[in-house]
């Protein structure tokens, strides 16, 4: 593959540097733990600070995330050398490295944030469910309530106490979920793409834009294979805690933007002429023309403009999906775009991605479709809307 | 929920205890072992000094000549196995008009004061060790 | 204790006493040479002296470190490779090229005489006191080396390549075959030996040599004094232990 490669180098690059080190998996994790980070925003919205409106997206919310926090390792184990080693992450973290903080993050996320207030929000669903289902549904609910069967109003309130206190630990558990990643990259002297203090905030809310674009994609999605009539108060403030969150997101990479331009260091030179070439289309054109401000500019019309239900409906959908799209997009400029160029600043390689080996295309799609066969499986086991809850 | 919690970190704890690799934080956070991991390889260049315990015509030439400062090896290849037992492998000759370009055919990158020549201009085609012995170059070959 | 015990326990302890000795006895009698003494960490620190007025460009350092360290030849990889600049005057950055990093020597691309400044410069792992690759490594599979090598555990590397992106130098490698880490480790089992580095080794001119920066009778200390000394990108401080002489500006 290498030999390939070689012709592509244009320029002068140090001899190993010619094969891409990280690849498409490597830009999924970071989108992945992204949307983690900003469904569970989005949820405690709600919980912490009560802005009512967007109760109905809670509990989808939640379980939106924990589908993509569980399929968040696999790109990653995908992608090691030696996956069976994994393990010594835990054993001996080198604490001086962000990655190695990674384990213990996700664990305490997956385990002390998600599960424990998803378990303690759904506690008296499960065990209402738990009564009233057969066979092996029963059995399957009463596991799930780990045998504490107690829904007296004393004891809901307590739930509900410890709920909302997790939820408020959650929310730097979230920061610190996606903004390490961040801090993998930025703190990377010898990449000056990557190096950048602003990094861990760039990322963190990218992941809350695209967090929120995701729950209202879902909800909107759910309500329509349900047959469920959309709480047009609801997906309305969302979508604009979504035009919030992308207006401080693009004026942050808007001035790291600046602040290079101005400064124009040594590597300068190099970095502008390849997003004027190699990543001009996913840079330029996919993330900040299609994918930040014409979404941008779409929410911001509604805002001004009085629209039909209808119209909004399909303004959301459409700048839903584009603003995925343009936050992958700017996942792939950094990840990518980053092992573009050389670190002598004297040439440039391309990244050819194979479709069905193990880092290719095909492992990549498979991994972004697997969230939503789980949240599928989840929303069955544990349904996320009012109208469908047991009967006491 | 909080006796699942503290079961997880005692069983953490345990296997910790027992994966963690023995010498692992001796003399830094690495395995300790690694720097005789390191250490395994076995040489295949004998360096100059176990070629001039035998080969001592050869050393008395190379020694007085331009060439003192160029291993044997430099040319000759690697050569421990040789070395260690020089009946099992034989020393490998270079051809002498394809070795002696490999410094001296001229190159504008090469240091100005460094001898390179071009062999358009130089010789009449015959080989290098017709006018120069390969091991103190400034002297004629022993004929 | 009583007396047979005592008595035991001195016994005993000569003659384990004895062992050592006699086994170094044996073996010098056995191999025919003294055994050597044994390599101590706490009296080295490596580094290595590039110098490139020296550099031919020959290639042998490359060719010698692939033979020595069972470095994959192709598809390629370098733990050492050498680069050829051309800088023409006023120009804003050097022509730098390094077919196949170096390992058949330089072909000719350019005209003699076209005014411009030429050289060869030999880049290997800079053996950084505060090295960026091992900050990152995940699990401790980098390190420094109390003896001042940066080494590799093969059998701990997940082989996550962050130490890849970290390093500026661009030194580092997966090896295909093994799916971990690779790069120079200044030939460690060579110099721990006694022996230099494959590369200073076959080195003809002598612009590569190994520097043992706690004996005090290397001739590095010299040499440090009297030359005008760069490291490559000295304003990352990484500690970089591999001094250039006659570094040229345009170095990347």
């Amino acid at each position: 593959m290498e030999e390939g490669l070689l012709h592509a180098v244009q320029g002068f690059m140090y001899p190993n540097e010619v094969e891409l080190q990280w690849s498409i998996l490597i830009v999924l994790y970071p989108f992945t733990t992204g949307l983690v980070a900003g469904a569970f925003i989005l949820a405690s919205l709600e919980r912490v600070f009560n802005v009512q409106a967007v109760k109905p997206t809670y509990r989808l919310a939640l379980l939106s995330a924990l589908a993509f926090l569980l399929v968040a390792p696999l790109p990653l184990q995908l992608h090691l050398g030696h996956p069976e080693r994994s393990l010594e992450m835990y054993l001996t973290p080198h604490t001086s490295s962000a990655m190695a903080m990674f384990g213990f993050i996700y664990l305490w996320y997956l385990m002390g944030v998600l599960v424990l207030e998803i378990w303690l929000d759904y506690r008296k669903d499960m065990v209402l469910l738990a009564r009233s289902e057969t066979g092996w549904k029963k059995t399957l609910y009463r596991v799930l309530t780990l045998g504490v069967d107690n829904i007296s109003e004393e004891s809901l309130r307590i739930d509900d106490k410890l709920g909302r206190f997790i939820t408020i630990v959650g929310i730097p558990s979230a920061f610190l979920l996606h903004g390490y990643v961040g801090f993998i990259f930025g703190s990377v002297k010898a990449n000056p793409w990557w190096s950048t203090p602003v990094m861990p905030i760039v990322f963190l809310f990218s992941a809350i834009v695209s967090g929120i674009a995701l729950v209202l994609l879902m909800y909107m999605l759910v309500c329509f294979l349900k047959g469920i009539p959309i709480d047009m108060p609801c997906v309305d403030t969302i979508a604009r805690y979504l035009m919030y969150a992308f207006l401080i997101d693009f004026s942050l990479e808007m001035l790291d933007l600046i602040h290079r331009i101005y400064e124009a260091d040594e590597s300068f030179k190099s970095l502008d002429f390849m997003a004027h070439t190699q990543l001009y289309t996913s840079q330029i054109i996919v993330q900040i023309i299609f994918g930040t401000i014409v979404p941008i500019s779409m929410l911001a019309f509604i805002q001004v403009v009085k629209l039909s239900e209808a119209a909004r409906k399909g303004i959301y959908v459409l700048a839903g999906l584009l603003t995925l799209m343009g936050i992958f997009a700017m996942r792939w400029n950094v990840v990518i775009g980053g092992q573009l160029f050389s670190k002598s600043f004297l040439g440039y390689t391309t990244y050819k991605m194979a479709f069905a080996t193990k880092e290719g295309l095909l492992p990549a799609i498979l991994l972004m479709i697997l969230p939503f066969g789980i949240l599928w499986v989840l929303v069955k086991v544990l349904p996320p809307f009012e109208e469908e809850k047991a009967a006491v | 929920m909080a006796g699942l919690f503290a079961a997880g970190v005692v069983l953490f704890l345990i296997l910790k205890a027992v994966l963690v690799p023995k010498g692992f934080g001796v003399y830094g956070h690495y395995r300790a072992g690694a720097l005789a991991d390191n250490r395994v390889r076995a040489p295949r260049f004998a360096g100059r000094s176990a070629c001039i315990e035998c080969h001592t015509d050869e050393r008395d030439a190379w020694k007085g000549g331009k060439h003192a400062g160029v291993g044997c090896e430099a040319c000759h290849g690697a050569l421990a196995k040789h070395a260690e037992d020089p009946s099992a492998s034989n020393a490998f000759k270079p051809d002498p008009n394809t070795i002696c370009f490999t410094c001296h055919l001229t190159n504008a990158a090469k240091p100005r004061k460094f001898p390179q020549i071009d062999p358009k201009n130089h010789f009449d085609g015959g080989a290098c060790n017709g006018c120069h012995s390969p091991h103190a170059p400034d002297k004629e070959p022993k004929k | 204790m009583s007396s047979d015990r005592r008595d035991f326990v001195l016994t005993a302890g000569k003659l384990l006493v004895l062992t050592a000795p006699a086994a170094a006895y044996l073996e010098a009698v056995e191999t025919g040479k003294a055994e050597e003494p044994a390599y101590k960490m706490a009296e080295h620190y490596w580094g290595m002296i590039v110098d490139v007025d020296k550099c031919i460009g020959c290639g042998n350092c490359v060719r010698a470190c692939k033979t020595e360290n069972d470095v994959p030849v192709e598809p390629y990889f370098f733990r050492t490779w050498v680069e050829r600049y051309h800088v023409a005057e006023g120009a804003e950055h050097p022509d730098v090229d390094s077919p196949d990093g170096g390992y058949s020597g330089f072909p000719e691309k350019y005209a003699a005489g076209d005014g411009a400044k030429s050289f060869f410069v030999p880049k290997l792992c800079n053996q950084c006191a505060h090295s960026p690759c091992t900050q990152v490594c995940p699990v401790g599979a980098t390190f420094e080396s109390p003896d001042g090598a940066v080494l590799v555990d093969k059998s701990y590397c997940l082989g996550c390549r962050y130490c890849v992106q970290a390093c500026p130098y661009g030194c580092r490698f997966i090896d295909p075959r093994t799916k971990t880490v690779d790069k120079c480790n200044l030939c460690y089992h060579r110099i721990t030996k006694g022996l230099t580095t494959a590369c200073c080794e076959s080195c003809p001119t002598g612009a590569r040599q190994l520097v043992d920066l706690k004996d005090p009778k290397d001739p590095v200390h010299d040499f440090l004094r009297d030359h005008k000394i760069q490291v490559l990108k000295p304003q990352l401080a990484t500690g970089a232990k591999v001094y250039y002489n006659g570094l040229d500006g345009s170095v990347r």
